[in-house]
């Protein structure tokens, strides 16, 4: 599984609140947390994730369980996510979703094209190549089929 | 030696197993996403529902029309079946498990990151997604990384006006926002057996401010007496000698009241370094800091005063909120002009009953402070109930009696 992406360069810590703020968590319309994702942190953000991937530094995602956090990434066109550490739950929602994760310290410059190959399992942004810590084998299973519900479907 | 997440999942640190979940819950946020995946995996049939627990508590009662749709599609289902359903007003979800659901042992799994709480009755019990729990009310089951163990040692007795939301807060100052990512506390020594059930919960409901997946005390006589109270007859766990990855060790009399100050939870500096800071508003409440003994401490402080700022507190159940009827406390919380709210989460994520307004300081009790989380443009320090309750006098951040 390789993804290819444009970088976008976030900070560590980023919370699941800032990902998409509670005021928007109480509805249906998945289009709604498309477009208000990252609002507070940079508000023109949003345009620009399609075709995305977020190099961010650590402990990307903690706080909240909300999985809206990733549906949002998901629904405004995320192609996948590195990061040195992801908080956990936030992890577990990215693959249900199918996000591609990838954990990794990777120098990060805003438009440059990263790749994610989780089959060699390595990152890679201009000349500069990293290891990633290794997905279960039911992770990337889940990632394969498109998120836990395509890959329970499968099962059944 | 085994930790006790090794010993509840039954493999070693760092392998993936597969478990069957003893108890399930959602609440009304987290509860509508899941039951949505839930009817795209199997039509929505729930395979354990003695296991499951449906518990509102986010926005109670429903703030506006679309909260009420999505909260009356999930109520219908709740009702529709024999699953465990809370309705509004009967409390914070973490709060009514721990009200005779969960027990040492058990592998617990709630829809809400605080979960963590839970760990308190030397149970294995962890946040999740709404489709992680999807999945697991259609199969009873899921995958864990057995994780790794950090030991936190304490020894001595909190004193003074100490709580243990100080000592909570300095655990996460040490640790970080990620220092315990992965990972389980395991929470032994002398000092860990001297501290109530309730201040149990205040200490495992911050380990995922760590980034933990869960925070864990040993069930000891402490918890058996507790647990029975609620009918539940448990044997205590027997503390092995484990194997921890890393140790921290706390001298609880040097515990000292603390503040996190916005808008990051592991940034904590001495109350007494930041008195006099003005406050727009207090809140006092939730999954970290609702219970009894925390209203029970916070009346015996504003009993016979008025409060200089809006004060805000929630029972985090309708039980904690019987008891403070009973036992008088709550008139004395009334009495000192404070707004008591329905027991539920508040206004701790944003989104009713206390939102805070651009350019207003709020202390709460909570265990987030994040940018914008109570409100946009609102700033939110973390402290103690007792320091909650003098600042609520003072109408500044204040020292709780008798520190200075």
């Amino acid at each position: 599984m390789r993804i290819e992406g444009h970088a976008i360069c976030l900070p560590a810590d980023i919370d699941t609140d800032l990902i998409i703020a509670g005021r928007y968590l109480r509805t249906k319309d998945r289009n709604i947390w498309a477009t208000h994702v990252f609002e507070d942190l940079d508000p023109s953000l949003a345009r620009k994730l399609k075709g995305a991937i977020i190099v961010a530094g650590k402990n990307f995602g903690c706080g909240s369980s909300r999985e809206q956090a990733a549906l949002a990434l998901k629904e405004a066109g995320v192609a996948g996510i590195i990061a040195p550490t992801f908080a956990r739950i936030f992890f577990r929602n990215a693959i249900n979703n199918g996000i591609p994760l990838a954990e990794a310290e990777l120098p990060c410059q805003s438009g440059e094209q990263v790749t994610i190959d989780l089959s060699s399992g390595m990152v890679q942004s201009g000349s500069c190549t990293r290891n990633i810590r290794p997905l279960s084998p039911d992770m990337l299973d889940i990632l394969a089929a498109g998120g836990l519900v395509e890959w329970w479907r499968q099962r059944r | 030696m085994t930790t006790l997440s090794e010993r509840i999942l039954r493999a070693p640190a760092g392998e993936y197993v597969d478990r069957r979940v003893d108890r399930a819950y959602v609440h009304d946020g987290t509860g509508v996403l899941t039951l949505e995946t839930l009817k795209a995996l199997n039509s929505g049939e729930i395979a354990f529902p003695n296991r499951t627990y449906i518990l509102f508590d986010h926005i109670i009662p429903a703030n506006n029309s679309i909260t009420a749709e999505l909260q009356h599609e999930l109520r219908d289902f709740a009702c529709s079946g024999t699953l465990h359903f809370s309705d509004i007003g009967g409390g914070i979800c973490h709060q009514l498990m721990s009200e005779g659901e969960a027990l040492p042992g058990e592998i617990i799994v709630g829809a809400d990151s605080h979960t963590c709480t839970l760990g308190a009755f030397g149970a294995f019990a962890t946040g999740i997604g709404a489709t992680d729990m999807a999945a697991i009310w259609a199969s009873g089951s899921t995958w864990f990384r057995v994780p790794e163990t950090i030991g936190i040692w304490l020894s001595g007795r909190l004193c003074g006006s100490s709580e243990a939301k100080d000592l909570a807060l300095t655990y996460v100052s040490h640790l970080g926002m990620d220092g315990a990512t992965y990972r389980a506390l395991e929470f032994v020594g002398d000092g860990s057996t001297h501290l109530s059930m309730d201040s149990r919960l205040t200490l495992c409901n911050l380990a995922v401010e760590t980034g933990a997946k869960t925070g864990m005390f040993y069930a000891d006589s402490v918890t058996r007496r507790y647990l029975e109270t609620f009918g539940q007859i448990i044997t205590p766990q027997e503390p092995a000698s484990s194997h921890y990855e890393q140790e921290l060790g706390f001298e609880l009399d040097d515990i000292v009241p603390v503040i996190a100050v916005p808008p990051r939870v592991d940034t904590v500096r001495p109350a007494s370094d930041l008195c006099g800071i003005p406050l727009d508003q207090v809140f006092v409440g939730t999954c970290t800091n609702g219970r009894y003994e925390d209203l029970s401490r916070f009346a015996s402080i504003v009993k016979g005063r008025k409060v200089k700022i809006r004060t805000i507190v929630a029972p985090a159940s309708r039980m904690v909120l019987e008891n403070a009827i009973r036992t008088g406390i709550l008139s004395d919380i009334v009495n000192a002009g404070c707004t008591v709210i329905p027991p539920g989460c508040g206004p701790c994520l944003g989104a009713h009953m206390g939102v805070i307004g651009k350019g207003e300081t709020c202390l709460s009790t909570s265990n987030r402070n994040f940018i914008n989380r109570m409100g946009v443009g609102g700033e939110i320090y973390l402290s103690s109930v007792s320091t909650a309750a003098a600042s609520s006098l003072a109408g500044e951040i204040a020292l709780p009696g008798g520190d200075v």
